[in-house]
């Protein structure tokens, strides 16, 4: 019995988790990007990425992008709560479209000398990482990929001197001719 | 056309387009321009309170017994967290609201000046949108916007934060356009293929239920008689939520009395055992559901409600519908009168041969008693004496409130306004100021407890200043009553601090206020102190002592399901131990 952690009845049934990321068209007004991430934080969902930016400058149109897990009733009431805020164009499920292409960019500090220098380099390349910057101890590498392609590049980084990483959230689109 | 003025005059000048008549308000540094605006016109009337949660209150019972869009206008800083608690409440029950807030003027905004507080922060998820006007421009168009928002879709409070520059800056005044809102339009026409499903299943039902909730009451009484009609042409029972209550007449035989939590014994099991659940309007609360997977465990369930979210939030529906409830209700209708229709009444007479089973338990009852008012006993009486008089009911919270529901029977819509979701004490009385500046003439009556008429206590200066008569019944057991039976039921009967010690005298605060007070002690002076009440043109204070140990019954205990669910007889004789009923689970659910 695990009463003790919440004041509602255990969810009667275990369903599946899935990832599912959605983007998010909004009017590009203050206070917006509050609104979703305190309807998140507020209805106890959780967001794995998020990456915003405006998309229309006319129209002040934003894109969202958001990456979230749950079950398919929850992702559905994510859905539902974003479309009931008032700025919010439409969303959609790039998920349930099908394999959407999802891209991150990271950027990556490494430091060290003699092999693990050598060593890092040899990665970046593998990777068809972008070298930014260089001294004669450190590397700032660029790597733009699926977020799993990013996670293994990180992961090698580290066993080389990496010391700082910045990554963006995914940017994602669905693939075909269609347009939102 | 449009026209040059400060943006305090397009605040009023806006209020007047969009046919306000009372806005609920209290000044402050950050709104003098507005309310000096206010003193140069008389088209908008202005009810100053005694606190701002008393404004926010009152506009909601303006706006729950009218319809209309509720009006708030109050200062920046205090003004605006005092009113957060009404918003929150409004938001719960889906009120429509535009509260007006004074800021501190833009270049401030950040600087922690004296009164600033980020209002569109803090009121961000207390209402269905909110707006910080940053410039002139912008002021007309957001103006009209709020009130757009706060009454299409799924109705709800929308706050307008105004810097005080932006109220002394001259600008453009726009008056409202056709309302197209370039993001937010909800739907509210039905799909009609679902409409049809939905026919066809209540064609074929056996065991079928109409449950209704308060989106019926907002989609307009129109709705209400067009729910009427058609829980008639079906034959069907129907129970309504709290805030349904009066779209469905209360005295009617098809009516089945409220459900939920302090339901009626037939209620709740007609939605135990229904094969097919109509709910139109209600959202699957979890007072109305009981335990989740014992919920109504036989039955397809058509679901209405204009919030798509509603929508397979708490229970997975068969045949959803979204959209208002008039429409839904109206092209359901025509679907049954195109198709000529004719439901099947001796189909479904063994169901109705069960639920007279249940109703004859009369889950109500009540032991009655010569020596002491017994709370339901005041409620009935209340009733019966009031019933032809059209009169508008407002409540506290607690054990009053559920008293009121099941005994005070509603026969029209917008005559019963309660706090239902947040479930806020103090919201009575407030409320019933709003209601009597909507209905001069109507008799209202605030019933209430003791505990949380105190909360509010000072709005009765306001209902004497507007000469307001309301009344407020106060069953008063000297107990938080709800919280002495939850604490008699789970915590052993430990009643900590739920005891009201140094009560006011009620009469004599009653004259303090400038208004009337009654005391009645005894069941054989209670007809004769109730029509006293109600024939005094003045505010009354009714200090009804009742009996301090009555619990409110039936009750489906936390983490328990319908069908068990505790009656008034359940004590016996013996007065068995409450406590054993609920097991560990149920103790942490409120």
């Amino acid at each position: 019995m695990n009463a003790m952690n919440t004041h509602y009845p255990d969810p009667t049934r275990v369903e599946p988790i899935n990832r599912h990321t959605l983007a998010v068209i909004v009017d590009n007004e203050p206070g917006v990007l509050a609104r979703i991430a305190g309807m998140f934080s507020g209805r106890g969902y959780n967001i794995e990425s998020l990456t915003v930016s405006e998309t229309e400058h006319q129209k002040h149109i934003s894109r969202i992008t958001i990456v979230t897990a749950g079950t398919n009733a929850v992702i559905e009431q994510i859905k539902s709560q974003l479309e009931r805020l008032v700025p919010v164009h439409r969303v959609v499920d790039l998920t349930l479209q099908g394999e959407a292409i999802e891209r991150e960019l990271c950027l990556v500090k490494v430091v060290g000398t003699g092999d693990h220098r050598v060593e890092a380099l040899r990665l970046a390349s593998a990777f068809g990482a972008r070298t930014l910057d260089a001294t004669l101890t450190s590397f700032v590498f660029e790597l733009t990929g699926a977020t799993d392609d990013v996670e293994r590049f990180i992961n090698l980084m580290t066993a080389v001197g990496l010391v700082e990483v910045s990554r963006t959230g995914i940017a994602a689109m669905s693939r075909g001719a269609e347009g939102m | 056309m449009s026209e040059m003025m400060t943006g305090a005059e397009m605040v009023i000048r806006a209020l007047q387009d969009q046919g306000v008549e009372h806005v609920f308000g209290y000044p402050g540094g950050a709104v003098l321009p507005i309310y000096d605006a206010l003193f140069h016109q008389d088209k908008v009337k202005h009810v100053l309170v005694r606190h701002e949660q008393g404004a926010v209150h009152a506009a909601e019972g303006y706006a729950r017994s009218t319809g209309k869009v509720g009006v708030v206008l109050v200062t920046s800083g205090p003004g605006a967290t005092n009113a957060v608690t009404g918003l929150m409440d409004a938001l719960s029950d889906s009120v429509p609201l535009v509260c007006l807030t004074g800021q501190v003027p833009t270049h401030l905004i950040g600087s922690d000046a004296f009164q600033e507080c980020d209002t569109v922060g803090i009121t961000r998820h207390c209402t269905k949108h909110n707006y910080l006007v940053k410039s002139i421009e912008d002021l007309p168009r957001i103006l009209h916007e709020a009130f757009y928002v706060a009454a299409n879709g799924r109705p709800g409070p929308v706050v307008v934060d105004l810097p005080k520059d932006v109220q002394f800056k001259t600008g453009l005044y726009e008056r409202p356009r056709d309302n197209q809102h370039k993001t937010y339009r909800p739907i509210v026409k039905g799909d009609p293929d679902k409409i049809r499903a939905a026919v066809e299943l209540m064609r074929t039902a056996k065991r079928p239920v109409f449950y209704t909730g308060g989106g019926v009451i907002n989609a307009g009484p129109e709705a209400s008689r067009l729910l009427r009609e058609l829980v008639r042409l079906t034959g069907f029972p129907i129970t309504s939520t709290l805030m349904g209550l009066g779209a469905y007449p209360g005295s009617d035989p098809q009516f089945l009395g409220m459900l939920g939590m302090h339901g009626t014994y037939e209620a709740n099991l007609a939605m135990h055992e229904c094969d097919l659940m109509i709910n139109i309007g209600a959202r699957f609360d979890d007072r109305i559901t009981g335990r989740l997977d014992a919920f109504s465990p036989y039955s397809r369930k058509i679901h209405v409600d204009i919030d798509p979210s509603s929508i397979n939030k708490n229970v997975k529906v068969d045949i959803p519908i979204v959209g208002d409830c008039r429409l839904v209700l109206e092209d359901m209708l025509k679907v049954v009168r195109d198709a000529q229709y004719q439901f099947d009444r001796a189909g479904i007479a063994d169901w109705w041969a069960k639920i007279e089973r249940w109703r004859a338990r009369h889950c109500l009852a009540y032991r009655p008693s010569s020596e002491v008012i017994k709370p339901q006993y005041a409620v009935e009486r209340l009733y019966q004496l009031t019933k032809d008089r059209d009169a508008f009911i407002t409540t506290e919270v607690g054990q009053h409130q559920m008293w009121a529901a099941q005994f005070y029977k509603f026969e029209e819509p917008n005559r019963w306004m309660t706090s239902g979701g947040l479930g806020t004490m103090g919201y009575g009385l407030p409320a019933a100021i709003g209601v009597q500046m909507a209905n001069p003439g109507k008799l209202v009556i605030d019933i209430a407890g003791e505990a949380s008429i105190l909360m509010n206590m000072q709005e009765m200066s306001t209902a004497v200043q507007y000469r307001l008569p309301v009344k407020v019944f106060i069953l008063n057991n000297e107990y938080m009553g709800m919280v002495r039976q939850w604490q008699e039921l789970l915590h052993g009967g430990r009643y900590s601090e739920s005891y009201s010690a140094s009560l006011p005298d009620f009469v004599k605060l009653a004259e303090a206020y400038g208004a009337v007070g009654i005391r009645c002690e005894k069941p054989g002076d209670l007809d004769a102190a109730i029509k006293e009440m109600i024939t005094v043109e003045r505010p009354v204070i009714f200090d009804c002592v009742v009996d301090k140990t009555e619990n409110c019954f039936p009750m489906i205990p936390s983490g328990k399901a319908h069908n068990e669910m505790l009656l008034n007889d359940y004590l016996g004789e013996t007065g068995a131990d409450l406590g054993s009923v609920i097991d560990e689970k149920g103790k942490m659910l409120v």
